[in-house]
């Protein structure tokens, strides 16, 4: 899907399968797509639609779980990530791809001090001392906007609130400079106002750090405010990829387009009915053999129940998956 | 408040719930958290009044009180005429019936042992003396009423999806035929689509029967949808009281104005163009809430007197109350509104 040689990731037909009790559930079905250096690409979706999966398996952070992560390529830095050693991974984990996930509780360690956990991976994987760690730790909660950041990396977790804790996440994962940063709904959890202050600090970092950002949310009002790129995920599938402008005034796909009508804004007009999908997201126990939107489709013909669509471009970086064209209301 | 004609189902005057707080080996009263502080609103019969804030700002706290869930600490609640500010437990479980209460998390709120029959019937064992018989067809009225297929009657709640389960918790309060509903945080577990099914069915319920809700949740969209007025919380506080269309289009409190300006609109130009308020800091601790106004650590037009003196909750225009020093009736006329407003980029 590279249209560019120069994309910092280049993912290539991953596919990931859980073995489960209940059967094989296909998570990730032929996932493809690049990311450009300094673009942010949002990620959207319902829960469950593959968006965490995908992000996680392309990394190598699902572990030993029962979980087979295949595919063509991932690239990235000159290596193939899904054919690299665990130490490289690890290595490409410590330095080259940063994380935020959407508790922030659970991924800082309430038994070290904040300073610590941010000081640890400096000295380990960027090989600096001490005293160095302890003085780039600081410019990094610095960076993030915490005050009196010396005196509070003595701190322990528990005395950050939410929003304070999200951004220590956010300086640990830019600590040692990667290239990109995956952020996993890294504001669902926190307040609106709150939220605002992350968004914010996002927007000033990418123009300062210059690093490229995966942003995973449900929230379109997010995704509009701060994406270039946006890819809508359904059935562990990218259902349409498109420039975040082009996306919003322009949707192709169904789903997205069913998206787009549900969500209730605090400005602008006021309907008296909210739109709704009906139905939910299929748990997917086999590949997909049919859309895999099929079964909540206003739109779905003979054709949609017989083949899985094929991701198709429709305009400039403007790719969808679907056999029906809202354009004239017939098949494509 | 109120100040249409007809004496309101709800009234709630200077409701105070104060926690207290213990320390050391003796246990001693060190503080006390003030989850809710002083708080004053009317709840019109059939109307949704929406109560929307931020994490820990007490609309929980308030939503129990009202029911009486809690020993309240002051002031006093009239529910449809009775005062129920100090009755004592009998005599609130007589009223019990009529106010009833939707939790936000479908699945603790269930018990897992019970099918789905004996949890919606479980209030008409306790309250209603009916047959067996009887009590089956009121629990499949009920699921007919919340779009639950009665086939699932003899299913237990882990087979169900969140939506479900938020049915099963809406057909179980409505079964003794309610007045007034406190629905806490109702969607805010539910996935994007399924919140909108659930709206719906409540919006639904409301017009068919007649209810009443208080409506708390902090997500200020959803609530623009569904109230007919809404209350804005901080810090154990309401800050501003408004029909929805007034608040959401102009609204006076610096605190609502930020809190409207922080919720990002789903159109990347309109949302480019827009004028973002970012508040700094964050909300101090309930149990140490500053001297003046509450706000006032983090209010962009904060001056000497908000951290001196607490601004009066009062009406400042037809319907309109809010708890500002620099919000009276000239600025009502004078005040831009910042929501929606665009500047060029
Ligand atoms: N039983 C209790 N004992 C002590 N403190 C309490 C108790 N219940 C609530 N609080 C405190 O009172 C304050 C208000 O809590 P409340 O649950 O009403 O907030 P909320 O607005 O509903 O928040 P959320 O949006 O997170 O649900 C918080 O500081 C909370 O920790
Ligand atoms: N550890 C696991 N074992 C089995 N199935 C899983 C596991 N993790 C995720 N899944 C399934 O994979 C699908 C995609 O999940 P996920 O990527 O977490 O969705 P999203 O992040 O979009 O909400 C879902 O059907 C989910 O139930
Ligand atoms: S392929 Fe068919 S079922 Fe799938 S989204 Fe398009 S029209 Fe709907
Ligand atoms: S009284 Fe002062 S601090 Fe409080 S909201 Fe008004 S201007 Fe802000
Ligand atoms: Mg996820
Ligand atoms: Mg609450």
């Amino acid at each position: 899907m590279s249209e560019d040689g120069a994309a910092v990731l280049d993912v290539k037909d991953l596919r990931t399968v859980f073995e489960t009790a209940q059967g094989a559930i296909h998570a990730v079905n032929s996932v493809s797509f690049d990311l450009r250096p300094g673009e942010l690409l949002g990620v959207v979706g319902e829960s469950g639609s593959g968006k965490s999966v995908t992000m996680m398996s392309l990394i190598g952070l699902l572990g030993t779980t029962a979980a087979t992560v295949d595919g063509a390529h991932v690239n990235f830095d000159g290596m193939d990530l899904l054919r690299v050693t665990e130490d490289e991974l690890r290595a490409v984990r410590g330095a080259g791809i940063g994380f935020v996930f959407q508790d922030p509780m659970t991924s800082l360690n309430p038994v070290f001090t904040v300073g610590f956990q941010l000081m640890e991976p400096l000295r380990n994987h960027m090989g600096m001392t001490t005293r160095e760690a302890r003085q780039r730790a600081v410019e990094l909660l610095e960076l993030v906007g915490i005050a009196d950041a010396e005196k509070r990396l003595s701190d322990y977790p528990h005395q950050f609130s939410g929003g304070m804790r999200q951004r220590v996440m956010i300086a640990m994962a830019l600590s040692c400079d990667p290239k990109v940063l995956i952020a996993d709904e890294p504001t669902t959890a926190l307040d609106v106002t709150i939220q605002a202050q992350i968004l914010e600090l996002m927007k000033e970092l990418r123009h300062k750090l210059g690093m490229a950002i995966v942003w995973i949310t449900h929230d379109l009002g997010v995704i509009a405010g701060i994406a270039d790129r946006v890819m809508v995920m359904y059935g562990g599938q990218i259902v349409e990829l498109a420039p975040v402008i082009e996306l919003f005034k322009n949707p192709q796909h169904p789903y997205t387009r069913a998206l787009l009508q549900t969500v209730p804004s605090v400005r602008g007009s006021r309907a008296e009915r909210l739109r709704v999908i009906q139905g939910q997201p299929p748990i997917l126990f086999s590949p997909p053999q049919r859309c895999s939107y099929s079964a909540r489709c206003n739109h779905a013909f003979d054709r949609c129940l017989a083949a899985d669509p094929a991701r198709i471009s429709v305009g400039d970086g403007h790719d969808v998956a679907c056999f029906w064209d809202p354009e004239t209301g017939e098949p494509r | 408040m109120s100040d249409a004609g007809a004496s309101p189902l709800v009234q709630v005057r200077g409701l105070k719930m104060h926690f207290p707080i213990y320390a050391g080996i003796f246990r001693r009263h060190v503080g006390d958290i003030k989850a809710v502080d002083d708080i004053s609103l009317d709840i019109r019969e059939s109307e949704t009044l929406g109560l929307v804030g931020e994490s820990g700002c007490g609309k929980s706290t308030a939503g129990r009180a009202v029911l009486r869930l809690y020993d309240i600490t002051g002031g006093s609640i009239t529910v449809d005429g009775t005062d129920i500010s100090d009755i004592d437990k009998e005599k609130l479980r007589h009223l019990r019936p009529k106010m009833q209460m939707i939790f936000q998390d479908p699945q603790a709120s269930l018990n897992p042992r019970m099918t789905v029959a004996g949890i919606i019937g479980e209030p008409l064992v306790e309250h209603m003396s009916l047959s067996r018989a009887e009590r089956l067809e009121r629990v499949y009225e009920l699921m007919d009423a919340v779009g639950l297929n009665r086939s699932f009657a003899n299913r237990y709640p882990h087979e169900f999806s969140g939506g479900q389960r938020q049915r099963i918790g809406i057909a179980r309060a409505l079964a003794l035929h309610p007045k007034f509903i406190v629905c806490d945080e109702p969607i805010a577990a539910l996935d994007v689509s399924i919140q909108a099914q659930v709206v719906n069915l409540l919006e639904d319920l409301q017009e068919q029967f007649g209810l009443t809700y208080l409506f708390i949740s902090h997500d200020l969209s959803m609530v623009r949808h569904i109230a007919d007025r809404v209350a804005v919380m901080y810090l154990g506080k309401i800050v501003e009281l408004a029909p929805r269309d007034e608040l959401y289009g102009a609204p006076l409190h610096p605190y609502t104005q930020a809190l409207l300006s922080a919720v990002p609109e789903p159109d990347p130009v309109r949302e480019s163009q827009r004028k973002h308020i970012i508040l700094t800091g964050d909300v101090p601790s309930p149990s140490n809430a500053p001297v003046g106004c509450n706000f006032c650590t983090r209010c962009p037009r904060a001056e000497q007197i908000c951290h001196e003196i607490e601004p009066e909750f009062r009406q400042v225009d037809k319907g309109r109350y809010t708890a500002c020093h620099f919000v009276g009736d000239t600025a009502i006329k004078t005040a831009e509104p910042t929501v929606g407003e665009t500047v060029k980029p």
